[in-house]
């Protein structure tokens, strides 16, 4: 399958907000289910059924297509120990792989550093969004960051051409790396010429543009079409970033929820249809987690926070299928009222960085960690 | 070399404001320090007319309005305000308290929570926190109106000592827990169903809603309300020194970013020190403390050791070169700009709001920002350019370096770094000297001027406060 030889593509897709693991991963059959979920629990009748245990959310039905094709992995029960409930701490945590202290790289960005350790290419990392996501920060480690691939470009209304390339010559000299030790001058010279390089050559993704596939407007499918654009021009970028915000379910999460879960599943299902019918998906695994999942109990009309949730894997390299085991949700085994995760993100992590990009995990994350076998 | 009085005004007013131009720099100098730090303090110009912009922009009440355009309303008020430093201690709210449209999707109900923060930006704290704990949009953003005496939901209940407060370390889970079931009942009250246009939200307490049992909140033990936990909060002195601490990241120098404070210490402890025992000397009174904070030498000292957040570099911009007083049609388009910078108003990315400092800065925002504010400081048609392009011919013929040194004492004054000084130097005297004597020479050197001021606004030393 893989005699192309191209080289492995991450794309990590952030559910941030803490998405509510128990009405992801239904355990449909478990009448303490229903007993913690009085208010916000799927009903047994719609949830799409995985086996005799659990079932996925019923806006999920793209993603079982991928699931049913064997193309995606559920990993179950994955956290750290003794969860931290603050949302900001909990995804630093997941960002940067440092649970007892402030970290300040992120797993990516040494992933990134180790893909490309002579920073040959300017775009290794592209990420969308409007701001740079931790994960991905490393010391002189270039990240492209894109709000929108029309308008990237600096002092572009600069109309006449050969004054604005005088401009952007000295705009070069200026942002060159100084002598000195000011951490933060250099990385504003660092920034300010990757944005110049980035721009030029992210620019040519779109022009050479052309699909079948019809995304939806919403932001999630956007992201997505403009990662498949950046892909599918072959610039070599190896990990590609977004998010989806809004999984802070406490309140009115039934409906929220069901959004959210829609607008994912579709955008993941479009863009992998996309890259096929350019014949470039074979070479591309998606990644999503979220830092934590939610209460056991509901709240009476949302959930509030948790520790222990679902990641899953979606590629035609993954190994479709469930990993990992559903934590217990027997009154006793709760901690805080929460479940307690039962696989360590960063084996999850350890399985992404060997056994797909081929880089040593240990160093990123920190140790050994029990790796779930999708790759 | 700049002139140290007006330098130093010029900081004050880039911390404690927006930015001045220079006419009002050098009227403030005349004036003198502190002098002008009181006037901050306690200002005595009229606050700006809430109503004024929906007079012009009506489509901006009661509608939804495009992303990103709600804060127009607000955005004026910044540009025109003469009352700057309420109005940064509004924003100063808005970053921590951060409550967004995102879930809200009622701008009347946002820029009411707005007005609130004006009352209370630079009033008593613990008061405040009552009024956040009453103020619809802060209620809904946080699932307070789904807090019930059966059913607690604890949102509310966490951030208000995690984000609002104390900060990570300093309460337990069931603190957390005591602390929500304090604030249960404390709601909005229903409104008519939707018809023409939505209903502003009103508080509401319902006893029947609230849990009136017995609570243990930080070891003290009573039937605690609402009132009460923040009177407790109030009494912490990790809660003094964590809005010391925020009072320094955004008026001072950056600090890492707020989840790590548990972990990290200060960057200068003896300030924080200092900060913290001037607002728990005075009760928890917001004033005193900003006083002490703009008239102390670690202020003073901390010239440019800030990278501008995206408001602050619009705004900034803006109030320099002019020309955005009256609410234009494209103020929509204004309101916008510093959402593609990475802060957009009224719509936080949580409830932890944004990550400050360096973490403004990567290659999109960067771009972004470099692309808007050299549009408008190179924009010869405003009337704060003119002014430079008027000084600057009031000078007469000047050689390449007097021309460079001339228009960054006039855009900041901004001190730059040798290497940067050299590259804008070699860059003036590719046309040679700045000449005034013939109307030919006289447009391409005003032209000239909106190109050095364009250079000099994308330099790295600019994007610092």
């Amino acid at each position: 399958m893989t005699s192309t030889k191209k080289d492995p593509v991450l794309v990590v897709l952030q559910l941030s907000g803490g998405n509510d693991y128990m009405n992801t991963l239904v355990p449909y059959t478990d009448p303490l289910y229903r007993d913690y979920r009085q208010n916000v629990s799927i009903p047994e009748n719609d949830v799409l059924v995985l086996d005799d245990h659990i079932g996925l959310h019923p806006s999920m039905g793209p993603l079982k297509g991928l699931y049913d094709q064997g193309k995606m992995a559920i990993v179950h029960g994955v956290g750290y120990p003794d969860s931290i409930r603050s949302h900001f701490r909990s995804m630093d945590i997941w960002h940067t792989c440092e649970p007892d202290k402030n970290g300040e790289e992120g797993w990516l960005g040494q992933a990134a550093r180790d893909l490309d350790p002579n920073k040959e290419n300017i775009v290794t990392t592209v990420s969308f969004g409007y701001s740079l996501f931790r994960a991905l920060v490393s010391p002189g480690v270039p990240v492209a960051c894109v709000d929108n691939l029309d308008s990237y470009g600096l002092l572009t209304d600069i109309g006449v051409q050969e004054e604005r390339t005088k401009i952007l010559d000295r705009f070069a000299r200026m942002y060159a790396p100084a002598v000195g030790n000011d951490m933060v001058m250099d990385y504003l010279g660092q920034t300010g010429l990757e944005a110049m390089a980035g721009a030029d050559i992210l620019k040519v993704a779109h022009q050479n543009y052309a699909s079948s596939v019809e995304y939806a407007e919403t932001s999630i499918s956007q992201k997505l079409k403009s990662i498949a654009k950046v892909h599918l021009a072959g610039l070599g970028t190896r990990i590609f970033y977004c998010d989806q915000a809004g999984f802070d379910t406490h309140a009115n999460q039934l409906g929220t929820h069901a959004t959210l879960w829609k607008d994912v599943s579709e955008g993941i299902v479009d863009f992998f249809s996309d890259l096929r019918e350019h014949n470039a998906a074979d070479n591309v695994v998606m990644l999503l987690f979220t830092e934590f999942g939610r209460r056991a109990k509901d709240n009476g009309s949302g959930t509030d926070h948790g520790s222990g949730g679902a990641a899953f894997a979606i590629g035609d390299a993954v190994k479709g299928g469930q990993y990992g085991e559903y934590p217990s949700i027997k009154l006793e085994d709760l901690q805080h009222g929460d479940l307690v995760p039962n696989l360590d993100f960063r084996g999850l992590y350890s399985t992404v960085l060997e056994d797909w990009l081929g880089l040593d995990a240990k160093p990123i994350v920190k140790g050994t960690f029990e790796k779930p076998r999708f790759l | 070399m700049a002139d140290q009085n007006i330098a130093l005004m010029a900081h004050l007013m880039r911390r404690a404001g927006f930015g001045a131009g220079r006419e009002e720099l050098e009227a403030r100098a005349a004036k003198g320090y502190e002098a002008t730090v009181e006037e901050l303090v306690n200002p005595k110009e009229e606050p700006i007319d809430q109503y004024r912009f929906v007079r012009y922009h009506p489509e901006f009440i009661r509608t939804v309005t495009l992303p990103g355009m709600g804060g127009a309303n607000w955005l004026h008020t910044m540009i025109t305000t003469k009352r700057p430093l309420e109005e940064k201690m509004v924003l100063f709210w808005h970053q921590i308290f951060a409550t967004g449209i995102s879930k809200v999707d009622h701008y009347n109900v946002m820029n009411a929570q707005l007005t609130m923060f004006r009352e209370n930006a630079m009033g008593n704290y613990r008061d405040f926190l009552v009024a956040l704990a009453k103020d619809p949009a802060m209620i809904y953003w946080l699932d307070n109106n789904e807090n019930h005496a059966e059913a607690v939901n604890e949102n509310w209940g966490r951030e208000l000592l995690e984000l609002f407060s104390m900060g990570v370390g300093n309460y337990t889970e069931d603190d957390v827990r005591e602390c929500s079931r304090a604030f249960t009942g404390w709601t909005i009250a229903k409104t008519p169903p939707r018809a023409y246009g939505r209903y502003d939200w009103v508080f509401e307490f319902l006893e029947s809603d609230h849990d009136d049992g017995e609570k243990t909140f930080l070891g003290h033990t009573g039937n605690f309300d609402g009132e009460d936990v923040i009177g407790i909060i109030c009494q912490q002195p990790a809660t003094a020194r964590f809005v010391a601490r925020h009072l320094y990241n955004f008026f001072v120098a950056d600090e890492p970013q707020v989840p790590s404070w548990s972990v990290t210490p200060p960057k200068d402890p003896e300030a924080i020190e200092i900060l913290a025992k001037a607002f728990g000397d005075s009760g928890y009174e917001l004033k005193p403390v900003l006083s002490v904070l703009f008239n102390s030498e670690f202020f003073k000292n901390a010239r440019f050791a800030k990278i501008k957040s995206p408001i602050e570099a619009v705004v900034g911009a803006v109030r320099f070169a002019g020309g955005a007083e009256f609410p234009a049609p494209g103020i929509g388009n204004l309101a916008r700009q510093s959402g593609y910078m990475g802060q957009e108003l009224l719509n936080p990315p949580s409830v932890e709001g944004w990550h400050t400092g360096v973490e403004w800065v990567n290659s999109g925002a960067l771009m972004k920002r470099i692309n808007f504010t050299a549009g408008v400081l190179g924009d010869i048609e405003r009337p704060g350019i003119q002014t430079i392009i008027g000084k600057l011919q009031a000078e007469g013929d000047l050689a390449p370096e007097d021309f460079v040194n001339t228009c960054l004492d006039l855009a900041g004054p901004l001190e730059v770094k040798p290497a940067t000084h050299r590259e804008l130097i070699e860059h003036a005297s590719e046309k040679g000297d700045l000449s005034w004597n013939s109307n030919q020479a006289a447009n391409a050197s005003t032209a000239r001027v909106g190109e050095m001021l364009k250079l000099i606004a994308s330099v790295r030393e600019f994007q610092y406060s």
